[in-house]
């Protein structure tokens, strides 16, 4: 999932400064799951917004209306009549970047600020502990290393790795960081699979460096989104 | 046919390792400044001494002089450069054309590292580039020497004949990779390989035995990595502190065991016992003296380890 993390007040509290009105948006999908961003943070981070505003002489009107994904036009437009009525001077997003986007798009012409920073496409070892898994860097190597992905969780992003800085298992970065390349060789070893990282590795076409646009087969965009 | 022909790049160090002489190189870290003055003084040291002298690529991740602006200085000064060149702050643009600028201006040796991460140095907060890594760098210059194309394919024109030279930690885990990883540079294209610090003689001599043993010490000149410990306090950072790094408890002791103002003495007696041994050592063709930001010392130990005169070609 995509997960993130709460901004830190004071910086949320400055991006509001001077709006009087505000609707905080939460998003029901990965950022609640991930404790960041859902019904009870919204519920939260209002009530400390409010509360901060009253202490400051400065009251501000914060709402807050969490929906099912804020990436998704169909469940966007259930704030339509809300924002309409509503007549709010800012929107925030507890959403990741992507929800935040499509929320500020949808709505031009009020200023939209974030709220939350995302860090990541992770796994949940843990409650409250989330583990970043995957750049979506659009080559995937996993077939060649273990299932473990080099870019992601080697610090140098290498394909041939092990490089001289790993420490008895350890990143060089930290001995809280375990070595990818530690963890892809020792996993290749017990698949008897070692050959697949003697050879060569020369994946370096890195087709993250554009904005991508992803049309599955079969489908194209609607003609009247089209420029 | 001559042996001139037979050279990838005609460098010093080139010549030394064909000629089956032992080689032994040096290194000098350009300064945190403009100032020229202070290379040509760690220079003085080096001259006449060493084969080659390894220039460090913002070392530790802390910005520094240019590699290839103070390789340029010791070219002007008439020594001889071993250019590193780290993946951390550049993309294949950025190092393809200061391999070709550098060979213009008189580079011939070329070391293709990894780098230390951007979390260590003075700019924790840059933005590691990593776009290509060490191996594929290595296979980038043989590509851009041997064929006379870019990354990319396309052409160049005026191939730069480097000597290209790799880096080989032979005490990073898993030990047993280590010699895959040395065979996998061969296979890049490296032609002499520089190794860590050894500390630990013992895994060294298991490290060669494997690399003996698979036949790679005929494919590759190795030279092995020695620094002097100045201190007890230095000892005991490199062991505890700096990553990949295999200090046995017995250099401690030792280094302990003198009087203080002896220490460091003590430190450079280690350091040439080691090159006394490397140079019996069947599949280490040289040293790589990494006497850092003790350059001062370099005329001493090369004289008390018996590598001077070094050898002249015309």
């Amino acid at each position: 999932m995509i997960v993130a993390k709460r901004k830190p007040f004071a910086e949320i509290k400055a991006m509001l400064q001077g709006y009087k009105k505000v609707l905080n948006v939460g998003c029901g999908t990965c950022v609640s799951v991930c404790l960041a961003g859902g019904e009870k943070e919204v519920s939260i981070l209002n009530t400390e917004i409010d509360m901060t505003r009253k202490l400051d002489d400065d009251p501000i009107e914060i709402q807050g209306h969490t929906i099912e994904r804020q990436c998704d036009r169909e469940y966007l437009a259930e704030l339509d009549s809300i924002i309409e009525e509503g007549k709010f001077d800012a929107l925030m997003s507890m959403a990741c970047g992507v929800g935040i986007q499509f929320l500020a798009e949808r709505y031009p012409l009020i200023p939209t600020f974030p709220a939350v920073d995302t860090t990541g496409l992770a796994v949940n070892q843990a409650v409250g502990w989330y583990e970043e898994r995957c750049r979506s860097c659009s080559q995937c190597v996993l077939g060649i290393t273990g299932g473990i992905c080099p870019v992601t969780m080697c610090a140098k992003g290498l394909f041939n790795g092990p490089c001289g800085g790993t420490n008895k298992g350890s990143c060089e970065i930290s001995n809280e960081q375990p070595c990818a390349w530690f963890m892809i060789y020792e996993r290749l070893k017990g698949q008897n699979r070692l050959d697949s990282i003697k050879q060569l590795n020369n994946t370096r076409g890195w087709g993250d460096q554009i904005p991508r646009n992803l049309i599955q087969p079969g489908y194209k965009k609607p003609e009247k989104m089209s420029k | 046919m001559s042996t001139e022909n037979n050279y990838k790049s005609g460098s010093n160090l080139e010549k030394v390792l064909k000629s089956g002489q032992f080689a032994f190189t040096g290194e000098l870290g350009p300064p945190r400044g403009s100032d020229v003055n202070e290379v040509r003084e760690k220079i003085k040291f080096l001259r006449g001494n060493v084969d080659s002298v390894n220039i460090t690529d913002n070392q530790t991740a802390m910005v520094r002089m240019a590699s290839w602006a103070a390789s340029l200085i010791l070219v002007q000064e008439g020594l001889e450069p071993n250019y590193q060149m780290v993946c951390r702050d550049r993309n294949r643009l950025a190092m393809q054309a200061d391999i070709l600028g550098g060979y213009a201006l008189g580079i011939r040796n070329m070391l293709c590292l990894s780098g230390d991460h951007q979390k260590f140095g003075d700019h924790p907060d840059a933005k590691g580039v990593f776009d290509i890594d060490s191996i594929q760098l290595i296979s980038m210059v043989k590509q851009m020497r041997d064929e006379g194309k870019f990354l990319s394919g396309e052409d160049l024109h005026g191939q730069p004949k480097l000597f290209i030279g790799a880096a080989s930690n032979p005490f990073a885990d898993p030990f047993e990779w280590r010699v895959h990883r040395l065979a996998k540079k061969i296979a890049a294209g490296a032609d002499f390989v520089q190794t860590q610090c050894i500390y630990n003689m013992e895994k060294f001599r298991e490290f060669i035995r494997l690399a003996n043993e698979e036949g790679l010490t005929e494919k590759i000149y190795i030279l092995a990595g020695v620094t002097p410990m100045k201190s007890v306090g230095m000892a005991k950072y490199m062991k505890g502190k700096v990553p990949g790094m295999d200090v046995p408890d017995d250099i401690i002791k030792r280094l302990q065991g003198v009087e203080k103002n002896k220490v460091a003495q003590e430190g450079i007696n280690i350091a040439c016992e080691q090159i006394e041994e490397f140079k019996e050592m069947k599949g280490v063709h040289g040293v790589h003296l990494m006497a850092i930001e003790w350059e001062h010392k370099v005329p001493e130990i090369a004289e008390q380890a018996k590598v001077l005169p070094r050898p002249v070609f015309n």
